[in-house]
């Protein structure tokens, strides 16, 4: 029988089936960070339960990470979290990237760097944006605490099957277009519940075309879309990025060659059939910019602000609130709009890929006046690399800060955070309000859009700029 | 976790769509390492003023929806961050049932574990109990899990059915252990392990 690759994934995994039509699914990786897992590990503890596989569980800290010293958490209960991780680690024998590691760094940027995110394997993690793992053809989604602690002391989880949902990038993008960009689209046509209930396989052409980090920024904001998860058929683009660097986790040598042939057999068969399937012209897509208060409320950078009652699908009483919110007029161009402030960094955008595009744009040119730049990388690794490049410079001779690696001011948990009122640019995945800090203006969109709004001040259409 | 049968207690609407995590519990709530004290921080940006005093123009702190414990709101309720403890926030603050037309996979996962139940209904119908709330100050309804109904105690009762995941339900109605649960089926794990590669070098 014909199948598509969640469902060649869903079923070399379930143990066996649970009463009332859900599945008992393996987990062959469990990631871990410090703010959705201490009430996970002190039920553990209440119980007496152990941790069934440790070998499969890995942890870092993430969210409450200073960027400027990170070894002085001057919040005293985000430092409690961070030191309950490591104590968690100890106590139960997980394998933690903790600060002062090499290898620290978001969570879903360090696993397909060590070689633990693998094509056919299940991972889960207590943060929605583990679908990022998807890019490699593998079942990847977030749960919450209960699960975390489920999946640690069980190794499983029970999970109703999801729906499979085909969405197909036909042809090539533009210059200056990024994944980044396919994907805000996708969420603008379909809607932030586009996909609930829903497993998403991106493929086309266009998907084709992406690097390995490029697919993992679509993978990331399937959430976005509601999705249980998305993913990608693993393919040459996949087995290299795998074998290249060092990658501890990953499998070398002969293992690697008899991994890879396992792999080729992934991808979804051709007569394998979707619940839901949409096609989008790649060609047509424009860069990206949200004006609103969900990833949803996208429109082109050539569009002007919309009215209430010109939004498809939405309330117009919701948009009248997002344009509140984000104190935005209707009719104003998108260009038109003044940043305060710029964010490149979050388990989106931080990869060295991410990084290197916006160095080319401010490389000899200045951030404008009255506008702050923060340059997050995403891994320590990936703050070597680039410091190895040269890119560090580039940003600081532009006028950009340059940080330590961790999750920033994507949700702020730390101390980067937004004022009151303050508009920015930012290459993270969630517009919503208050989540750059309360009363905070986000705007999403690719980081080579971030950079030029830097340097110019307003958005700017990067496909005739400069 | 506590079992839910059957509920009775007084609506609160909440007109909304797509409330996502974050509102629901802000991140500066997250960094507790406990499993209580959320209850103050539901929907804080949303319910409090700059100067910590609760926002009268915020729907839920009408007097009207003071003591409610089922709260009615808009679709997609829940989208976001996987944080559990948006959930604790809605039961610590008071609630028991949250009532809209569609809700996030993730949201709705947490707080089946959690007691907390997700009925889902029509547009039309969760239109209906917004005007019969809006109508009459302090309505009551009744959630029951058995029946999977809810009933709304107007002078002339108005009922609706919804749908649940058996496996969901049985867990809430008998308040059930699911690691617990899934610690029994150790054979068959082990036995899985056996044969399974989980690819690890």
């Amino acid at each position: 029988m014909s199948k598509t690759l969640f469902e060649k994934i869903w079923d070399r995994h379930v143990v066996d089936a649970a009463p009332g039509g859900a599945a008992l699914l393996y987990i062959d990786r469990h990631l871990v960070h410090e703010v959705t897992s201490p009430q996970a590990f002190e039920g553990l503890r209440l119980t007496g339960r152990k941790v069934r596989r440790p070998e499969l569980t890995f942890a870092t800290m993430d969210h409450n990470v200073p960027t400027d010293d990170r070894f002085n958490i001057k919040d005293p209960i985000s430092r409690a979290q961070v030191e309950a991780l490591e104590k968690n680690c100890r106590e139960f024998g997980v394998t933690l990237y903790d600060l002062k590691s090499d290898k620290q760094g978001i969570v879903h940027i360090i696993g397909p760097e060590l070689g633990l995110t693998l094509p056919g394997t299940t991972v889960v993690c207590g943060d929605s944006h583990t679908s990022t793992h998807g890019a490699f053809g593998t079942l990847a989604f977030g749960i919450g605490t209960s699960e975390v602690e489920h999946v640690l002391a069980t190794q499983c989880l029970t999970q109703k099957k999801p729906k499979s949902f085909k969405v197909e990038f036909a042809g090539r993008l533009a210059g200056g277009v990024t994944s980044k960009d396919m994907i805000l689209k996708l969420i603008g046509m379909i809607g932030t519940a586009g996909g609930t209930g829903h497993v998403l396989e991106y493929c086309g052409e266009a998907v084709r075309a992406l690097s390995m980090e490029a697919r993992m920024t679509v993978c990331n904001m399937s959430i976005e879309a509601g999705a249980r998860a998305g993913m990608i058929a693993p393919d040459d683009v996949t087995y290299q990025y795998i074998a290249a660097g060092n990658r501890p986790f990953a499998p070398k040598g002969a293992a690697f060659d008899k991994a890879v042939a396992e792999w080729k057999k992934l991808p979804s068969d051709p007569e394998a059939t979707f619940d839901r399937s949409l096609t989008i012209n790649a060609a047509e897509i424009a860069p990206q910019v949200t004006w609103g208060t969900n990833p949803g409320m996208v429109l082109d950078v050539t569009a002007k602000i919309p009215a209430p009652d010109a939004v498809p699908g939405a309330n117009p009483k919701d948009v009248e609130q997002a344009l509140a919110y984000m104190g935005l007029t209707p009719g104003t161009p998108i260009t038109d709009l003044r940043l305060d402030t710029v964010f490149i960094g979050s388990c989106t955008n931080a990869r060295i890929e991410d990084l290197r595009a916006a160095a080319k744009i401010f490389k000899g040119r200045k951030v404008a006046a009255g506008v702050k730049v923060l340059v997050v990388p995403g891994s320590q690794q990936v703050k070597a690399q680039a410091e190895a490049e040269g890119l560090h410079e580039v940003f600081r001779a532009a006028g950009c800060d340059w940080r330590q690696s961790g999750c920033s001011m994507c949700l702020a948990m730390n101390p980067d955070q937004l004022q009151s009122g303050e508009r920015c640019a930012s290459t993270s995945n969630r517009n919503f309000e208050g989540r750059q800090g309360k009363g905070g203006r986000t705007h999403l969109v690719s980081p080579e859009m971030a950079a030029a709004a830097a340097v110019e001040g307003h958005f700017v259409d990067i496909r005739n700029w400069k | 976790m506590t079992p839910f049968r059957s509920h009775r207690g007084i609506l609160a609407t909440l007109d909304r769509a797509n409330v996502d995590t974050d509102q629901i519990i802000p991140k500066q709530f997250l960094k507790s390492i406990a499993r209580t004290g959320f209850g103050e921080g539901l929907f804080f940006d949303w319910r409090t003023l700059p100067d910590g005093k609760p926002d009268p123009a915020f729907e839920l702190n009408a007097p009207r929806f003071k003591g409610a414990s089922i709260l009615v709101t808009r679709g997609n309720f829940g989208s976001g961050s996987s944080r559990e403890h948006a959930v604790w926030a809605i039961q610590q603050y008071g609630f028991k049932a949250v009532i809209a037309p569609s809700f996030a996979d993730i949201f709705r996962n947490n707080s089946g574990k959690n007691g907390l139940l997700t009925v889902e209904l029509k547009e039309p119908e969760v239109e209906e109990i917004f005007q019969m709330a809006g109508r009459y100050a302090g309505l009551e309804a009744t959630v029951d899990l058995d029946e999977q109904r809810v009933t709304l105690h107007l002078p002339e009762e108005i009922s609706f059915h919804f749908e649940m995941d058996a496996t969901v339900k049985e867990h809430l109605i008998h308040g059930l252990d699911a690691i617990g649960l899934t610690l029994k089926r150790a054979e068959a794990i082990a036995a899985f392990e056996k044969t399974h590669d989980s690819q690890i070098t």
